[in-house]
């Protein structure tokens, strides 16, 4: 296997541009020969498949939702990030790129980041030409606010649903396409299986969710949207169904899998309230503009927020790192929070809670204008919890949130496997060991409208594609084995619900692969991950059949995929013998606990290769070059 | 710890479009108050599966208000019994100690049952193709400052524009009319000044094809505003009925 970047050489203000020169185009009247796969509708899927319709080509978009509307892009609240400088505060494309690339610790690729960095002025125009409706001020212009450890204030936003609005915007797009006859919607249809011929992604394989019938659908390329693999925690801040299947069937047909352990700690959760959880509530990290976070300063303080005078209360994040205080980047928050925690100090029944404290911002600007800014998530931090936060300081916890691994691509976002491409969080490229705050919008729609529709051209117009229809003998094949691991799901009929293993496995991947990580942990997951996959394929228990809605089904086919995938993220972990970003090697901090890296040895991408299942997977390295952003020890204080 | 509840849970059950359905009794005598709504399905349909029972379909997903994708009518009422919130987001703190539930799918022709909970619902979708957008394809977009937008009119389309399609107000709707639904898309896009070039087309086609799809007629009686857990406002079908009417007069569209 051999990872060519493609990055352009020569200043990187100019290589997107130089790029694109040097990308072969298609005819636009040949464009209509061409048919894309498009598997997932959220803002990068549906930004891509309405974007490349939009050009000519004929395109198959893909969703297991029952509408492109319901994707999990549609829960995001803070913001979008775009170097527009409208607030005259001295933002400019350059400082976004190198925000982001300190902001991932220097593990992401230099010209990738630059090019969302240059993209994200054209995202805004384009959202807000869709009807988006942005936060405006009373003038009409563009309102902004500093988000997630930025000191500019260069997010967009539509209230506490920017990811809603911008996926709306996406959607209505994709509808358009839908009705001119240039996208055909598949929904309720999961892919199974990526399917190759002569090394060449041809198509792919889908299950009908209503139905259980399985189908095969070829074209000239194949895109990848199918989101993050947080839910492999399965306590995450990511919606019920999201899922590793789509990329790790594509990782097990010979797709590199770029730094898997490389996942989001998200600081601002609403706590665990019981074994009945079934998901961790994101509050906004926008809440940090306003919000104080502490905790008593003595341990086993059980007395009220409220009882608790001032003097006793600890501001951690304002003590430690003062010039960024409550705005600390999520990864430095999150370990800060469960550092207080561990030390006895923290809130709540279970103890794992911090206070986010408005008091002070409501004393500063009234409760009306802290409604006003935050009202929809103060609403449902109450109905979740009980508790007025308006009276009473919430109480928050980090929880498992975004996946900057992915699958590896190239600059042209193709991964390993010719004509696989993969957009959005999907895959690997533009965050590093870490994302800031309102990036994920951005590096989606960035992907869907402004690149990958040019890149994909370029791969078509010299890719040497032979005609290949569904009838395909690959096809059939591909088919069958979907057909088989179905029945094989159903056959078991053992004693335990999928539910009950994904806990189990979601609660070791917590302990040891979670917000810090040890060599001993990591290698004990080692052990105990294929133990839990052995009882899940010997004892778990799937009801009904498969030739009609079965949703313990469809979880069992994506819990069996994780049951693989937990161990790759432990490998690339164990492997990645320092801290970086969000990835914490407890063997290696600085003398006060922050994430000490190693660019000597470890300034790489590790890429891997499937090996088969029980197989430890092949590393195989992208080297990293820092050019433009020196390399340095990140520093908030 | 807050202390448990017993309850009866009178749920819904068909296997597909075309079979009759009926009530099935479940009792669950601990229920924690700190549950949300779905949470509490999740341990019935974990002890379901101990039983050898097959579980209860429900539709669900980003479990935070959010995605649209659940619904279920609570004793009469989509959503349940608290304002302005979706049933994922509904906790058991709301009921009480010996209450009987009676949970039941959406209940409109335009939206089938594909199982128990689970409605089939695309034909909201197909009411957005038919001109709920903006035709601007990507790059033509002037600078976003361009057009100055503004605050009031900016807040009233993100009011509209806060519809997540759960079609909870069809459900309310004694007719199952998806006036609230159609009239939030054209109020958001119609306010908008990029909106105006296809504002009368868009209204007519979009009304249209709602009325194709075998959606009733409205007849004010405003239970959608009530069971909307956006709170969009009726004002938005009183804004779209002008919008038509204007339309119609001024700008007729031939349709299919």
């Amino acid at each position: 296997m051999e990872l060519r970047s493609n990055a352009p050489d020569g200043p990187i203000q100019d290589s997107w541009d130089n790029h694109r020169f040097n990308m072969k185009l298609v005819n636009p009247s040949n464009k209509r020969k061409y048919d894309v796969i498009v598997v997932g509708s959220g803002l990068a899927g549906a930004s891509a498949a309405a974007t490349m319709a939009e050009l000519g080509y004929n395109v198959k978009c893909f969703t297991f939702h029952d509408s492109p509307r319901r994707a999990h892009s549609i829960a995001a609240q803070g913001g979008i990030n775009a170097a527009k400088n409208y607030q005259n505060d001295g933002d400019s494309i350059y400082r976004l790129f190198y925000d982001t690339v300190k902001g991932g610790d220097f593990r992401s690729r230099e010209a990738n980041v630059y090019r969302l960095a240059q993209i994200s002025v054209n995202i805004i125009d384009q959202c807000a030409a869709q009807g988006v409706p942005f936060a405006r001020e009373y003038g009409g212009m563009l309102s902004n606010r500093s988000f997630g450890g930025a000191q500019v204030s260069r997010t967009f936003y539509a209230r506490g649903q920017t990811g809603q609005q911008l996926l709306l915007g996406a959607y209505q797009a994709l509808s358009r396409q839908i009705s001119l006859g240039k996208v055909e919607m598949f929904t309720k249809c999961e892919m199974m299986d990526v399917v190759l011929v002569d090394g060449q992604a041809r198509g792919i394989v889908t299950r009908d969710l209503n139905t259980g019938e399985i189908s095969s659908h070829a074209g000239h390329a194949v895109v990848l949207a199918t989101g993050g693999y947080s839910t492999a925690f399965y306590l995450s801040t990511n919606a019920m169904n999201c899922n590793v299947m789509a990329a790790f069937r594509a990782h097990r047909k010979g797709a590199a899998f770029a730094n898997p352990c490389y996942t989001q700690i998200h600081p601002t959760c609403i706590p665990v309230s019981g074994d009945h959880q079934s998901k961790l509530t994101l509050m906004s990290e926008s809440l940090r503009n306003d919000g104080r976070v502490w905790v008593p300063k003595k341990a086993n303080d059980t007395r009220a927020p409220g009882d608790i005078p001032e003097g006793e209360r600890d501001y951690y994040l304002e003590r430690k790192y003062p010039s960024f205080g409550n705005l600390a980047p999520r990864d430095i928050s999150s370990r800060a929070a469960k550092e207080v925690c561990d030390e006895g100090r923290g809130v709540g029944p279970s103890g794992f809670g911090v206070y986010l404290d408005f008091a002070d911002a409501i004393g500063r600007v009234g409760e009306d204008t802290i409604r006003e800014r935050y009202g929809n998530l103060f609403d449902m931090y109450e109905r979740i919890t009980g508790e007025n936060p308006y009276k009473r300081p919430m109480r928050i916890y980090p929880a498992p949130h975004y996946t900057m691994g992915g699958l590896w691509v190239d600059y042209n976002l193709m991964s390993t496997i010719d004509g696989l491409h993969v957009i959005g969080e999907a895959n690997f490229s533009d965050h590093g060991a870490n994302r800031l705050g309102a990036s994920a919008l951005m590096q989606g729609l960035a992907d869907g409208y402004f690149v990958l529709p040019y890149t994909i051209g370029n791969y078509l117009a010299s890719a040497k594609l032979d005609p290949v229809g569904n009838d395909h003998t690959a096809f059939a094949e591909a088919e069958a084995q979907v057909a088989a691991r179905m029945q094989r799901l159903l056959d078991i009929n053992g004693t335990r619900s999928v539910d009950s293993f994904h806990k189990e496995l979601g609660r070791l991947m917590w302990e040891k692969c979670g917000m810090a990580r040890t060599e001993a942990g990591l290698k004990e997951a080692l052990v105990e991950i294929p133990k839990i996959r052995e009882r899940f394929w010997k004892d778990v228990r799937v009801l009904g059949s498969g030739e009609s809605l079965n949703q313990s089904l469809e979880k069992a086919a994506r819990v069996a995929d994780f049951m693989e995938f937990a161990e790759l993220m432990c490998h690339d972990a164990l492997d990645r013998d320092e801290s970086c970003g969000a990835h914490f090697r407890t063997e290696h901090q600085t003398d006060d606990g922050e994430a000490k890296r190693n660019d000597e040895k470890y300034s790489y991408v590790a890429a891997w290769e499937y090996q088969g299942e029980g197989n430890a997977p092949k590393l195989h390295k992208e080297q990293l070059d820092f050019e433009y952003v020196k390399l340095a020890q990140r520093s908030y204080k | 710890m807050s202390e448990t509840m017993k309850l009866v849970l009178n749920v819904w059950r068909q296997p597909d479009a075309t079979t009759k359905g009926d009530f099935e009794r479940f009792e669950i005598p601990d229920v924690s108050p700190d549950m949300s709504f779905l949470e509490m399905l999740d341990v019935l349909n974990e002890r379901l599966t101990q039983k050898g029972q097959e579980t209860i379909a429900f539709d669900h997903d980003c479990r935070e208000g959010i995605c649209g994708t659940c619904g279920i009518v609570i004793n009469g009422v989509p959503h349940g019994p608290q304002k302005l919130t979706t049933t994922c987001q509904l906790h058991m703190r709301k009921f009480k100690d010996g209450d009987e539930l009676w949970l039941e799918p959406w209940r409109s022709t335009a939206f089938p049952v594909i199982k128990d909970l689970v409605v089939d619902r695309s034909s909201f979708d197909r009411i957005i193709q038919a001109g709920g957008f903006i035709s601007v394809g990507a790059g033509s977009a002037p600078d976003a400052n361009a057009i100055p937008i503004g605050k009031e009119v900016a807040e009233q389309a993100m009011d509209a524009a806060a519809c997540i399609g759960c079609g909870a107000c069809v459900a309310a709707c004694p007719n199952a009319s998806a006036m609230l639904f159609t009239a939030a898309k054209v109020g958001h896009l119609g306010l908008l000044p990029q909106g105006q070039p296809e504002r009368y087309e868009r209204v007519q086609k979009m009304v249209a094809t709602m009325d194709n799809e075998n959606f009733g007629a409205c007849t004010n009686h405003a239970e959608c505003e009530a069971s909307c857990p956006k709170g969009i406002s009726i004002d938005f079908i009183a804004m779209m009925n002008r919008d038509l009417l204007k339309g119609a007069v001024q700008h007729p569209i031939e349709l299919d």
